[in-house]
């Protein structure tokens, strides 16, 4: 049996990104991916790069992850056609307005550089622009990038950096010792890793029930479409106050624009754009570009996402299982997380801890307490080291190291209870 | 009543839609042109009145009676002309017709969506003045317009020469017929292909004819490339001849095309089971004995379904409603369908002597492209950049190509190319062409026009 | 258009009733049954520009499947293959000069 430093469950971009960090500092890092690297939500998401708009305590990943955007041609050797074309969200009641107003004022110390603009201005900069729109706000860092070719990416330059990373990979039994993880595939083959990553995605809350922790993780599927290609008018990312409509037009000329769900089913992995969003997301996009009723649609899309009840992921530690570490149920705003949550991930992994903020994604805010052991790990966590928005502690901390022998034993009991459990035929 | 949907009112579809109203149902007929008979058998607009001799040569005859046949069954059936499909799932279409967007259910679904040329792309096939054969056929039976006052006709099948006949008879100075099949296949095919019966001497008189007329006819030939005389126009065809001899030959258009691909994007968005079919090289929707899919309620008939020819056609179309006739209790067909599935299989027989001897499909051709080649004529990918996805990246799955490349995203939705795209991964990745998989169907079947929501929207 | 000259060629139906329209803003007589494919390809070599190179592009399969032949029709986009010209149609092949 091989054994590596980490073992990841989950080629999308955060497991990706994770297998690149690690490997580039050295570990010996395994990448399985059940399918194919960034075939679900990473790789047929909407593609915005955006940090505007997102709930406060996503921002600090945020710009740390626009830091390692800015960086893919020298991590990756491509730039995943990142194009930092500004992202544009747009009023269309003064009541949005003033939301976007104080948003911008909230962020400010994230550097977000938040234009705001009022009615006639935005007319004279976007005239394609529907009727109805009193404004908007402008982060001009913002973009978006093709998903299709992200994750790919970080897996290839953390195969070439030392990682393994394999497809077609499906984990079928998992188990964990305390001192290590045990992970076996479908096909027989079986690996020893001293860490475990859940970047499981939509199967996050899975990988996570092998290890006693009973998450509500949902499923959620983006409709997305894309016209044929057209002159190349629209230059920022476009979203809207409340998030109906988004839209981007690449410099080719296809515009892609998603609104609403279609249908995802977690277990036969499969997702479908439905027709009649399909023909409301194509509403919404005239009412936002007029101008795009002469185009037409070539190709709808959708993919399994997680999604958490509070609309945002789960990062950190397990609070049940020394050494792993979970980062799954990005709601359909992972793309641009993405990459900083792998270097996150690394930092947890082979630290203990990380500099960014994370404690507001702790899985702790849905696990019940399901026996002692879980209350004595979580007590101790909570109870011991700072918190709150200067850093986060890792596994370390979570260990129940001076916990009484007897707690102790029930700990070890509960992974018993939860070993081989077999959660995908 | 039953809700019974036909899509495709080509030979298949109108046979089909003939037997379920003999039987008393009223099915709803979706057809995406503005009258019925689908490519083969398809009719000139109202203003042109052309002799059906003319048009349909030695099918005349049998493309009247079908035609006939539709126009008989007007008051009977549910005829949605001019109507497209974008998007189906479970029993539900999606479709646009002239007024708009609207959906459909059905409880019985028959489809025959007939089939388009498979396209080899040689240096020069996007220039203006290249067409496929079927499209130099359809210009000349809807339109009365030759591709050109000088064509050549190139690449294989039995549309080589008939096409090329049918412009001769019309008047037209045909250039050359190219074809890269060598001829000592088509003799030893010869005593299989009588399974065809009259077909197989047509194909002779067809030649002979061509002959006759002083029409330069080549085989066992290797395309090299089209190139353009001035202003980017068609004026070479520059060919190596069967004994390696590069060649050239004057002309101003060029007809093309290596056998025909079913259009399977319906059923595929329907989820029926699709099996690769190693003497055709495409995959096809899997059916049984008597045309029915691997899903419930679904059935299939024509080129779509299995490339055997409008004789086939019409009785695979008629094989399809009696499947359904016998599935809902109306009564016992299986004597019927025998009788149909012997009339059927010797067709298949006559494709596969067709397909496997007379005219081979050239798949080197795409596989040994040079990487300069653009494969996908609608995004402007060239092979290069599919090979450097498959050997650079380790992508081995046409599907993935297509994610990394772009090949097959464009507005066709890779009809046109997904044949040389799966042809140039297999090889790149040293594969059997059958483990390349196959290009998934995304919705809309063909682009959607934005503008029918929001006039829905508007009502 | 660059270049004039047809591709196509008409070889029967010519006693068909004038349609009159406009291609590129100038005025031509086509036939009722025409196709806008066949009304621009009987006058000029050419549908549309590529996209994607310095190519242009004329049409391919002409039964409505490989979609090369779009243009402009009373500024909406449409398949000339499958699209018959109607009296007063304003065709435009500078598709791609404006969204």
């Amino acid at each position: 049996m091989t054994s590596y430093d980490v073992a990841i469950i989950g080629g999308g971009i955060v497991g990706s990104s994770a297998a690149l960090h690690l490997a580039l500092r050295g570990s010996r890092v395994l990448l399985l991916e059940r399918g194919r690297i960034g075939s679900q939500a990473s790789g047929v998401n909407y593609g915005g790069v955006r940090r505007q708009g997102r709930h406060v305590a996503e921002l600090p990943i945020a710009v740390r992850s626009r830091k390692i955007w800015e960086r893919l041609p020298e991590l990756l050797g491509t730039d995943c056609e990142f194009a930092v074309s500004g992202h544009l969200k747009l009023a269309v009641t003064e009541a949005q307005m003033a939301e976007l107003q104080v948003y911008a004022r909230d962020t400010i110390e994230f550097g977000l550089d938040l234009e705001l603009i009022g009615k006639q201005e935005i007319r004279r900069r976007y005239p394609y622009l529907g009727e109805n729109v009193v404004g908007g706000s402008f982060c001009p860092g913002d973009g978006h990038a093709n998903p299709r070719l992200v994750a790919p990416a970080f897996a290839r330059a953390a195969a070439k950096a030392g990682a393994e990373a394999v497809e077609a990979a499906e984990v079928v039994q998992l188990a964990a010792d305390g001192k290590s993880f045990d992970l076996r595939l479908a096909d027989g083959r079986s690996f020893r890793a001293a860490r475990l990553i859940n970047a499981a995605g939509a199967w996050g809350s899975k990988i996570a029930e092998t290890f006693g922790e009973s998450i509500p993780e949902d499923v959620m599927a983006p409709n997305m479409a894309v016209t044929e290609p057209l002159p190349y008018f629209i230059v920022p990312n476009i979203g809207v106050c409340g998030g109906g409509i988004y839209l981007r037009q690449i410099p080719r000329g296809n515009v892609i624009f998603g609104a609403g769900e279609g249908r995802a089913d977690r277990d036969t992995i499969r997702a479908r754009p439905l027709p009649e969003v399909t023909a409301e997301a194509a509403r919404l996009a005239l009412a936002l570009v007029p101008r795009l009723s002469s185009a037409h649609i070539i190709r709808t899309w959708s993919g399994i996402e997680g999604r958490m009840p509070d609309g945002i992921p789960v990062i950190g530690p397990s609070t049940s299982t020394p050494g792993l570490y979970h980062a799954f149920g990005f709601c359909g705003h992972g793309f641009q997380l993405g990459p900083a949550v792998g270097a996150i991930l690394a930092d947890l992994a082979l630290d203990g801890e990380t500099t960014t903020p994370i404690d507001p994604f702790s899985v702790a805010r849905f696990v019940k307490a399901e026996n002692s052991l879980n209350t004595a790990v979580r007590f101790q966590a909570e109870s011991g080291g700072r918190r709150g928005l200067h850093g986060s502690r890792g596994a370390a901390e979570h260990l129940p190291r001076s916990t009484p022998g007897s707690v102790k034993a029930a700990y070890l009991d509960s992974f018993l209870r939860h070993l081989h459990i077999t959660y995908r035929g | 009543m039953l809700k019974i949907v036909i899509v495709g009112a080509g030979p298949a579809g109108v046979r089909a839609a003939e037997r379920l109203v003999r039987a008393g149902h009223r099915p709803v007929v979706i057809d995406e042109n503005v009258a019925a008979g689908g490519q083969i058998y398809r009719r000139p607009p109202a203003e042109l009145h052309r002799d059906p001799k003319d048009l349909y040569g030695f099918e005349a005859e049998r493309a009247c009676k079908l035609h006939r046949t539709f126009d008989e069954l007007a008051g009977s059936i549910d005829y949605r002309p001019s109507t497209s499909v974008w998007s189906a799932e479970g029993r539900r279409l999606d479709v646009i017709d002239r007024d708009g967007a609207s959906h459909l259910l059905w409880d019985r679904l028959i489809l025959a969506t007939g089939a388009m040329d498979r396209v080899i792309p040689i240096p020069g096939w996007d220039m203006p003045g290249v067409f496929t054969l079927g499209g130099a056929q359809v210009s000349m039976k809807y339109q009365a317009c030759a591709i050109g006052a000088r064509p050549v006709f190139l690449g294989t099948g039995p549309l080589l020469y008939l096409i090329a006949y049918q412009y001769m008879k019309a008047g037209v100075d045909v250039a050359a017929v190219l074809d890269t099949a060598p001829l000592s296949g088509k003799v030893r095919a010869a005593p299989t292909m009588m399974a065809g019966g009259t077909a197989l001497l047509k194909g002779l008189y067809y030649v002979a004819r061509l002959v006759a007329a002083g029409v330069t006819i080549r085989s066992g030939i290797t395309p090299v490339a089209i190139d353009a005389s001035s202003g980017q126009r068609v004026g070479v065809v520059r060919y190596t001849t069967g004994e390696g001899k590069i060649t050239t030959i004057a002309c101003d258009a060029v007809g093309m095309g290596f056998g025909l691909r079913s259009e399977t994007q319906l059923a595929d968005l329907l989820d029926v089971q699709f099996d690769f079919d190693p003497s055709l090289r495409q995959w096809l929707p899997a059916v049984d004995a008597w045309g029915r899919s691997s899903v419930e309620g679904i059935y299939l008939a024509g080129d779509g379904m299995q490339l055997a020819g409008a004789q086939a056609a019409e009785l695979s179309g008629a094989r399809a409603a009696e499947a359904v006739l016998h599935d809902i209790g109306q009564y016992d067909a299986r004597r019927i369908v025998r009788s149909l599935n012997r009339r059927i299989d010797r067709w298949l027989r006559f494709r596969d002597a067709m397909a496997s001897r007379a005219f081979p499909f050239p798949h080197q051709l795409a596989q040994q492209c040079d990487d300069s080649l653009m494969i996908c004529r609608c995004e402007g990918i060239a092979a290069g950049a599919m090979r450097e996805a498959v050997r650079g990246q380790g992508q081995a799955e046409i599907n993935r190509v297509k994610a990394f490349t772009r090949v097959g995203m464009g507005r066709c939705q890779g009809r046109v190319c997904q044949t040389a795209a799966a042809e140039i991964t297999a090889s790149a990745a040293g594969l059997d062409i059958s483990m390349v998989s196959r290009l998934r169907g995304q919705a809309p079947i063909k682009p959607l026009p934005m503008a029918v929501f929001r006039e829905e929207a508007a009502q | 258009m660059a270049d004039s000259g047809a591709q196509l060629v008409r070889i029967a139906g010519a006693e068909r009733p004038p349609v009159r329209c406009r291609v590129n803003g100038q005025a031509i007589s086509a036939l009722a049954g025409d196709t806008v494919l066949t009304v621009v390809l009987t006058q000029a070599p050419r549908l549309r520009k590529f996209e994607f190179g310095d190519g242009y592009r004329a049409g391919f399969c002409l039964m409505g499947a490989c979609q090369d032949c779009w243009v402009e029709v009373n500024n909406r986009r449409v398949r000339a293959c499958s699209t018959l010209v109607a009296d007063n149609m304003d065709i435009s092949t500078e598709i791609g000069a404006r969204a």
